[in-house]
């Protein structure tokens, strides 16, 4: 972590075990971090190391077997259902490698979703979705839907909807995994910029360390669950 | 989420499996119209009930009498400050003001003799008020019913028509003679004396009070014109004096001033009373004096409390409000009845609802991911899921009440034309009145919601992943 960056992000030995029959799976075993304000981080590792766990934690979307998970000063292991579903509402943006857009619905409409359960007024709600779409390069596409977009496209609109609501924090769960090089190189040039532009922490999970190399300030390598190593971009 | 997004955003599910959910909804406005067709039945049946009872004039009516009893053959009693109030004019005004009396009248039914084409009949004679012509007894009159209040008309009872000519349409416009006697007051006896044998043919039994002294009885003849004829006679259940088969206006009954059984064993029907004395508490008057007023009520709810009412004043009442309070909680059982079978059809579309909605939460397991991912708490998914259960059954049961309405409107139609073809008159046997409208939705909407209730808590309970 830079030291000039404010922490908005710590784990202190978070663990997420899983019980498999008599097994226990140690997807994430006493993992401890933290991620400056407007950082952009990579956590990398490879298959079945836990970064993807590791960025669910972070989001919000799971919660931790042991340990602290503490974004803006609240730990999110203790937070109620209600409490970390208004964290993720308004504090953290999620991006998914199969981009998860609600098929039936146009790309106006999944942008509309967040904004909905935001309570965002009817009124307001355009200019945003317009605001967010203006970013990623999409406002042509307001009124398709996803099967009408390519890979990239629907990726800039999976961004963009992580973004509508204005989080301080983007999670972005290997984004470019579903996209040929040129297309993913454009997304994560795309993160790059809202990192840059709008000073949003960015922590992204990927297995290709190049990527990393290119775009993160500080890569944290993960393996069995457990972190192995935290370095500089080479 | 605001309720108007969640309201929206269930639509727009609803609309995406539209066969399914309109097949849902058809389930379910098929229940609420076999409820809405039952009650209907129910409530259709019991207003035709209540209706054809409340022409009879049977159940809306309450026989006014002295405690002494409409004919006076109870005890008498010694003259004294607590004697009961007479039945007379200033009583019958006060009583029409009580609430809810349509209105009060003196039954008039008197022993008579009728000649027609210079033939002789013995029969009763009743005095009817104008509002006998609403009465179901005059539905099927042929002809019509008095011109006035006070007419020279008569109406006949059918066999008593049949009696006079066997073609009774020939009746009409034809003239007929009553013969009645009319009591005439012999004035009043000197306060303080009394009479020492019996007056020439009546005698009160407060002479000696200074009050009226008799009456004596003439021969009258009154040249009527037959107006109508028919089948049945209003307030049948209430004879007392034999069955009247001629009936005239009331107005004209009382110009005729019959003297009534109860008038030999009080006082004279008319009697002028000295003006110190005039007054309506145990007073004489200066009026008739009935022997029963007929008290009418507007609504057969009022029965009991005008009932009451006069009982205060210090009347012996009778009426039929036993039988109607039977009647009523037989329709209430009826209907209750109808009601369960009718609700069986939505329970079973209840059944629909769930099952949709659980197949509508396998099918958007990884949508509900999405949301949550998104921000939405399990109220919220919870909520929507709700919503969807609520629309349908709102649509579901706006569509049932439209329904079972047709199904009631067909049904009434074709009823009636079975009527028709058995020359009987139409009737309403099917309504839905606006409280089930309103009922059958509400019900069909809370169903609809306990119904979404396990599909919505599985949703809410599926976890946060994409």
């Amino acid at each position: 972590m830079s030291d000039a960056a404010p922490r908005i992000l710590r784990a202190e030995r978070v663990s997420r075990h899983y019980a498999m029959g008599s097994a226990v799976i140690r997807a994430v075993d006493e993992v401890s971090l933290e991620v400056g304000a407007g950082e952009f981080v990579a956590l990398l590792g490879s298959s079945g190391s836990g970064k993807s766990t590791l960025l669910n934690l972070m989001g919000g979307l799971d919660r931790p077997t042991s340990g602290a998970m503490v974004v803006a000063g609240r730990d999110l292991a203790t937070l109620g259902a209600e409490e970390l579903a208004r964290y993720r509402r308004h504090s953290v943006g999620m991006i998914f490698q199969s981009f998860n857009l609600v098929p039936r619905m146009t790309v106006e409409e999944n942008l509309e979703l967040p904004l909905r359960l935001a309570e965002v007024e009817r009124g307001e709600r355009r200019a945003r979705v317009e605001e967010a779409l203006d970013r990623v390069g999409l406002q042509a596409r307001l009124r398709h839907r996803p099967s009408e977009l390519s890979g990239g496209e629907q990726q800039r609109v999976a961004i963009a909807r992580a973004l509508v609501n204005r989080p301080t924090i983007l999670l972005a769960d290997e984004p470019t995994g579903n996209l040929d090089s040129r297309t993913g190189t454009e997304i994560l040039t795309l993160i790059e910029e809202i990192n840059r532009a709008s000073g949003t922490t960015v922590v992204l999970v990927t297995h290709e360390e190049a990527r990393a190399d290119r775009i993160a300030k500080r890569k944290i390598f993960l393996a069995d669950g457990r972190l192995v190593e935290e370095r500089k971009p080479n | 989420m605001k309720t108007y997004d969640l309201v929206e955003l269930a639509s727009r599910n609803l609309r995406e499996s539209v066969l399914r959910n309109s097949l849902t909804t058809l389930g379910i406005a098929v229940g609420v119209a076999s409820l809405v067709a039952m009650l209907s039945l129910g409530i259709g049946l019991q207003q035709l009930a209540n209706r054809r009872l409340e022409h009879s004039g049977l159940f809306d009516s309450v026989l006014v009498f002295t405690p002494r009893g409409p004919e006076g053959f109870g005890p008498r009693r010694a003259a004294s400050p607590a004697e009961p109030r007479r039945l007379d004019e200033s009583a019958r005004q006060e009583i029409s003001r009580i609430a809810g009396v349509a209105e009060a009248y003196p039954e008039i039914r008197v022993p008579t003799e009728v000649r027609y084409n210079d033939r002789p009949f013995r029969t009763v004679v009743e005095g009817l008020p104008p509002s006998a012509a609403e009465s179901a007894a005059m539905e099927g009159i042929q002809g019509h019913f008095f011109s006035k209040p006070d007419a020279a008309e008569a109406i006949l009872q059918a066999d008593f028509a049949k009696e006079l000519d066997p073609d009774t349409a020939r009746l009409r416009g034809r003239p007929l003679t009553l013969v009645y006697a009319e009591s005439v007051s012999l004035g009043n006896f000197p306060p303080g004396r009394s009479p020492t044998g019996p007056a020439a043919a009546g005698r009160s039994p407060r002479s000696d009070r200074g009050e009226p002294a008799g009456f004596s009885v003439l021969r009258k003849e009154a040249t009527l014109t037959i107006v109508g004829v028919t089948e049945s006679q209003p307030n049948a259940g209430f004879e007392r004096f034999g069955r009247a088969r001629i009936f005239v206006p009331l107005d004209l009954a009382e110009k005729m001033i019959p003297p009534q059984i109860s008038a030999l064993l009080d006082s004279p029907v008319r009697q002028p009373a000295p003006p110190a004395q005039a007054g309506s508490a145990g007073r004489p008057t200066d009026g008739p004096l009935y022997a029963t007023l007929i008290v009418r009520v507007a609504d057969v709810k009022n029965i009991e409390p005008v009932e009451n009412a006069i009982k205060r004043m210090g009347f012996s009442t009778f009426s039929l409000q036993d039988a109607t309070r039977n009647l009523r909680q037989f329709f209430a059982v009826l209907d209750l009845f109808l009601g369960i079978f009718g609700s069986l059809a939505l329970a079973v579309a209840s059944l629909g609802i769930i099952n949709t909605l659980v197949m509508a939460i396998l099918e958007r397991r990884r949508e509900i991911g999405i949301l949550k991912a998104l921000g939405a708490s399990d109220r919220d998914v919870k909520g929507l899921f709700f919503a969807e259960a609520g629309v349908m059954g709102l649509v579901g049961g706006a569509a049932g009440v439209a329904l079972g309405w047709a199904i009631g409107h067909t049904i009434n139609l074709g009823a009636n034309i079975y009527l028709q073809r058995q020359n009987l008159p139409s009737q309403t046997i099917w309504l839905v009145p606006w409280w089930l409208v309103v009922g059958a939705i509400a019900f069909s909407l809370v169903v609809s919601l306990l119904a979404g209730l396990y599909p919505a808590s599985r949703a809410a309970r599926l976890e946060s992943r994409c």
